[in-house]
């Protein structure tokens, strides 16, 4: 045997990079080339809870801007906006979610902007739609108007300073549904902002979707051409989800649990021959869901056309003209399960890539580029293609993957 | 096969662990109670630095006689967990813990001299 001396490194636990965390991922990257087409995330998350003294200097009102400072000033104790039981982070297994505050960023540029890209870049992502993280859970908060200040604080800090900032990072603005008239007026405040693609629902909540005050805010995003999405979460406060005992049940039932009502109410009110132009998106509750969702409404359908009489197809032909985020995507051992799945949801044309980093459960292109059944231009599609033009982006790649060998 | 110098063994003490870059990618090698395992730093799930992560004793449920929980504790089974997902491994094995069936690439280790060398 011969004996050779390697590069031999000790691990730290007091350093962090968000490119070099995903150095294994700007390999799988490099090997695929991604570099030769365009890939669009469509869900990816920031934490703006590092960034809310700032976002809350955004809030018009001076009580609530007070009240929201004074409270984020004492940690430790019942807070102004209210938290979420929970330990995504698999109870510090997730190494990122607590070694990311040791990563330097220089001083010129948004930390949040140079993070951001720097796993982009690694992962082979040319544009990636940011949206908070605590804020997904603030549907539940008692006090409407607090999501409404929030909200409008948090979209125009967002605009100013990341989205006016750097042309990759995008968002679909968050709406506070809560209050129908606010949601309105925020469509109108930022429809037009550089970086906006879109708008979110956060989907735990109890506002029907089907509730007329929301009627002119999906003409208006209609008319604009853009698409209104739900974004999926848990709420271990709701009833039903209090009955699971572990975290594996509340997110694995909580993130399709939402979206599932809410699409129900959605096609069974008629709102798809209301807004036939209005393009509706469902992030992150996986695809199994939708499959699930198509056969149960279809069969009910047929024997209760007077309970929808606005339908004019099956349920199922309007869920196929909407899209579908892929992460966190289901993966059976056989892949006829999922080309199944995937021929339900017409995914060449529906399916959209996301990621949801750094999120626990992130997904990479790979779990789309590999698979065996798909032609290599409908990989493309659902990595890229899709929601460039959903989102109007251009098709070109403008991404750097680096290398760290 | 090559041998390829990783450190003087007694460098790394139980619980430490270094990562070797060598012609066949990153492999990791931990030394646990004394002994060295070394596995590939390429996680079978999606390819993350699986042996980069943190170091856990598996959880295990308390089941009593009567088949009622009792609570939750730790094993003596070692893992190490893939920080990009959390992915468990069995630090002895490689073997999943989310699935037998899967199992991280092992390497060989050798020491010799007072020298640690891995077999790759």
């Amino acid at each position: 045997m011969d004996a050779t001396n390697n590069e031999v490194r000790s691990l730290r636990f007091d350093s962090y990079d968000s490119g070099e965390h995903l150095k294994n991922a700007a390999k799988q990257a490099r090997a695929r080339n991604y570099q030769d087409f365009l890939i669009v995330d469509v869900d990816a998350h920031h934490y703006e809870s590092e960034h809310y003294r700032d976002v809350f200097g955004y809030i018009d009102s001076p009580v609530l801007r007070r009240n929201a400072l004074e409270s984020f000033s004492r940690g430790g104790r019942a807070n102004f906006l209210g938290g979420q039981v929970g330990y995504q982070d698999i109870s510090g297994r997730i190494t990122r979610h607590w070694l990311r505050k040791n990563e330097k960023t220089p001083a010129d540029k948004h930390r949040d902007i140079t993070t951001t890209l720097r796993w982009m870049d690694a992962m082979g992502v040319d544009y990636a739609c940011l949206f908070p993280t605590p804020m997904l859970f603030l549907g539940t908060h008692p006090q409407p108007e607090i999501e409404s200040a929030l909200a409008q604080a948090y979209n125009r800090w967002l605009c100013e300073r990341i989205l006016q900032e750097e042309k990759r990072i995008i968002s679909m603005l968050y709406l506070p549904f809560n209050d129908p008239e606010a949601a309105y007026q925020t469509v109108k405040e930022f429809g037009g902002r550089k970086g906006v693609v879109g708008f979110m629902v956060t989907a735990p909540r109890y506002k029907p979707v089907h509730d007329n005050a929301y009627m002119k805010t999906y003409r208006l995003i209609e008319e604009m051409g853009l698409p209104i999405s739900f974004h999926a979460a848990y709420s271990w406060g709701d009833q039903a989800l209090q009955l699971t005992n572990r975290f594996i049940g509340v997110h694995a039932l909580g993130f399709m649990w939402f979206n599932m009502v809410h699409m129900t109410n959605w096609v069974v009110n008629g709102l798809p021959e209301r807004f036939p132009k209005l393009k509706v998106m469902w992030i992150e509750s996986g695809l199994t869901w939708a499959y699930s969702l198509m056969q149960r409404l279809d069969h009910s359908y047929m024997m209760r056309t007077s309970d929808c009489p606005s339908l004019k197809r099956k349920p199922s032909e309007y869920m196929q003209e909407m899209f579908y985020s892929s992460q966190p995507m289901e993966v059976p051992d056989d892949p006829s399960i999922l080309e199944a799945t995937f021929k339900m949801i017409k995914a060449e044309t529906q399916l959209v890539w996301s990621s949801d980093y750094p999120h626990w459960d992130f997904d990479l292109p790979g779990v789309i580029y590999d698979l065996p059944f798909l032609k290599e231009q409908s990989k493309r599609n659902i990595l890229g293609g899709n929601a460039a033009r959903l989102f109007n982006l251009p098709p070109q790649p403008v991404k750097t993957i680096p290398d760290f060998d | 096969m090559t041998e390829i110098f990783v450190a003087k063994a007694g460098d790394i003490t139980d619980g430490d662990r270094r990562i070797v870059r060598t012609p066949k990618g990153e492999i990791g090698v931990f030394n646990h109670k004394g002994a060295f395992h070394a596995y590939a730093n390429n996680c079978v799930h999606s390819g993350g630095p699986a042996c980069e992560g943190i170091l856990v004793n598996k959880v295990v449920d308390i089941i009593a006689e009567d088949r009622t929980y009792q609570g939750q504790t730790f094993s003596d089974v070692m893992h190490f967990v893939c920080p990009w997902h959390g992915y468990e491994f069995d630090i002895e094995t490689g073997v999943c813990a989310g699935n037998p069936k899967l199992k991280i690439k092992k390497f060989e280790t050798v020491v010799r001299g007072g020298d640690l060398y891995l077999v790759a």
